[in-house]
């Protein structure tokens, strides 16, 4: 038996990366998760577009705000539903957790992948919505992008501590949707708010916008911080 | 290599005592097979040995380290349970070099590909997720998963469970292999007969009680440990 040569602790960072790099390396090849999403993401949209879509009438800014965003929450549930799947299936959290990686790198590291996934569904998802209902989201992509990009962190921030928590539940799926949606309400709520000033063609609010990103900023740096600490007790392998 | 001693360890879960007042030590170059009925507290003891179980009471010391989940002791262990650990999705050698990283070996790949070579797993299908090996290779390869980074303390709960008697015998090899190369080998089985070929030292529990502990020189025969077993877990 040879000792492997040069062993030194990785950093933080390193850690991060390998963990959401095996994830997405994962998603590439399958492609499992993100078909997923996209798939219940569009038939969303399109359930909504032959309620609200009718001739050449188009649902107003707020409608559209509000179908984007249901969109974004009901993919993304499915995704963070299997975010820890993978280090179920034979065991690997037990692997993970015996590693010198800190569970904050283990938590971060699933963080950036699941957010990498959801951002994949929702650029999807932002151009179905454009075409379908408005041009207004066409408009300001840039700041539409940045609320959704906010929300998507705050949204998987929470929903990575609650997937590893209910790792070994039996109704997990369940029991994610229940337990998320009530913390998420101030996401939800900015993330709507916001876009639907932006999507307003004649007279776009963009102050009101602002505040809103500025909200999103702040409640994802909340939410990440709580995430960071809570994820250290419920990410166990036993 | 620093002897691992554990002081009056308990373990509670949910009002149940899985694990009583355990104290021990376990030596560099010395495999401990620990025997007992289901529910006498195996896993627990080796949950508690990996830090991925926190006792409720007590405490484990390695060198003059507490070994905890925030030890950096905790880098030391390797673990071979009855799911291989690894990620299905990947190849084999995806994984080691996944692994290996985490443990930040340099040159993770080669190190890698030196494991599956070590576990008789050269020509693993470069290309096939692991997902698709048979329970042999699976064991194999959570072997060298466990042994990427050169553990100082190895814990195996049932490692050859699923494993044909050639796989279990090249297994029992593998643990005198690493005990000579002066590691703290564990081993959690059912399998007297297996125990008592490659173990130096037996500890058997009952509730959550350790009711023997002992060595041998020369180890144990499987007869003997047949009637050790039967003597230290009657009611």
């Amino acid at each position: 038996m040879t000792s492997p040569p040069g062993q030194r602790v990785p950093s933080f960072l390193s850690q991060v990366a390998r963990i959401a790099a095996k994830d997405l390396q994962i998603e590439w090849r399958s492609r499992e998760i993100v078909a997923t999403m996209s798939f219940l993401a569009v038939v969303v949209v399109l359930i909504f577009s032959f309620a609200f879509v009718v001739g050449d009438a188009r649902p107003a800014p707020a409608v559209t705000a509000g179908i984007l965003w249901i969109a974004v929450i009901v993919s993304g549930t499915v995704g963070l539903g299997r975010t820890f799947d993978r280090e179920r299936e034979g065991e690997a959290i037990r692997s993970l957790l015996l590693s010198p990686a800190p569970r904050g790198a283990i938590y971060l590291g699933k963080l950036v992948a699941t957010v990498t996934l959801m951002l994949v569904v929702e650029t999807v998802l932002t151009l179905l919505c454009g075409f379908l209902f408005a041009g207004g989201v066409l408009q300001n992509v840039g700041r539409v992008a940045l609320l959704l990009a906010l929300g998507t962190v705050g949204f998987s921030a929470v929903g990575c501590v609650f997937s590893a928590a209910l790792l070994r539940s039996r109704s997990r799926d369940v029991l994610l949707s229940t337990l998320l949606y009530p913390i998420v309400v101030p996401i939800v709520i900015a993330g709507a708010r916001g876009s639907s000033q932006l999507l307003d063609t004649v007279s776009p609010d963009l102050d009101g916008a602002l505040f809103w990103t500025q909200f999103l900023i702040a409640v994802d740096i909340i939410f990440v911080t709580v995430g960071l600490w809570a994820f250290e007790p419920v990410a166990v392998g036993d | 290599m620093n002897e691992l001693v554990l002081e009056g360890v308990g373990k509670t879960y949910s009002g149940r005592r899985a694990l009583r007042d355990v104290s021990t030590s376990f030596a560099p170059g010395q495999i401990t097979a620990v025997l007992g009925p289901n529910g006498a507290g195996k896993t627990t003891l080796l949950g508690i040995l990996s830090t991925l179980v926190a006792p409720t009471t007590g405490r484990l010391l390695w060198g003059d380290e507490i070994l905890s989940r925030s030890s950096t002791a905790r880098g030391a262990i390797g673990y071979v349970g009855h799911d291989p650990g690894v990620y299905g999705d990947l190849t084999a050698r995806e994984n080691l070099t996944l692994f290996a990283a985490l443990h930040g070996v340099a040159q993770p790949a080669a190190r890698g590909a030196e494991m599956l070579a070590r576990v008789g797993l050269p020509d693993a299908p470069a290309d096939a997720p692991v997902r698709t090996f048979s329970r042999g290779m699976l064991q194999r390869l959570a072997l060298a998963r466990a042994l990427v980074h050169a553990p100082s303390l190895l814990l195996f709960d049932e490692p050859s469970a699923a494993l044909d008697p050639a796989g279990a015998d090249w297994l029992q090899g593998e643990l005198r292999a690493e005990r000579a190369a002066g590691r703290i080998v564990v081993l959690v089985t059912h399998d007297l007969d297996a125990a008592g070929d490659v173990a130096d030292r037996v500890m058997v529990l009952r509730r959550g009680r350790l009711t023997f502990d002992g060595v041998t020189a020369g180890g144990f025969s499987a007869a003997a440990v047949r009637d050790l077993y039967r003597e230290h877990t009657r009611d």
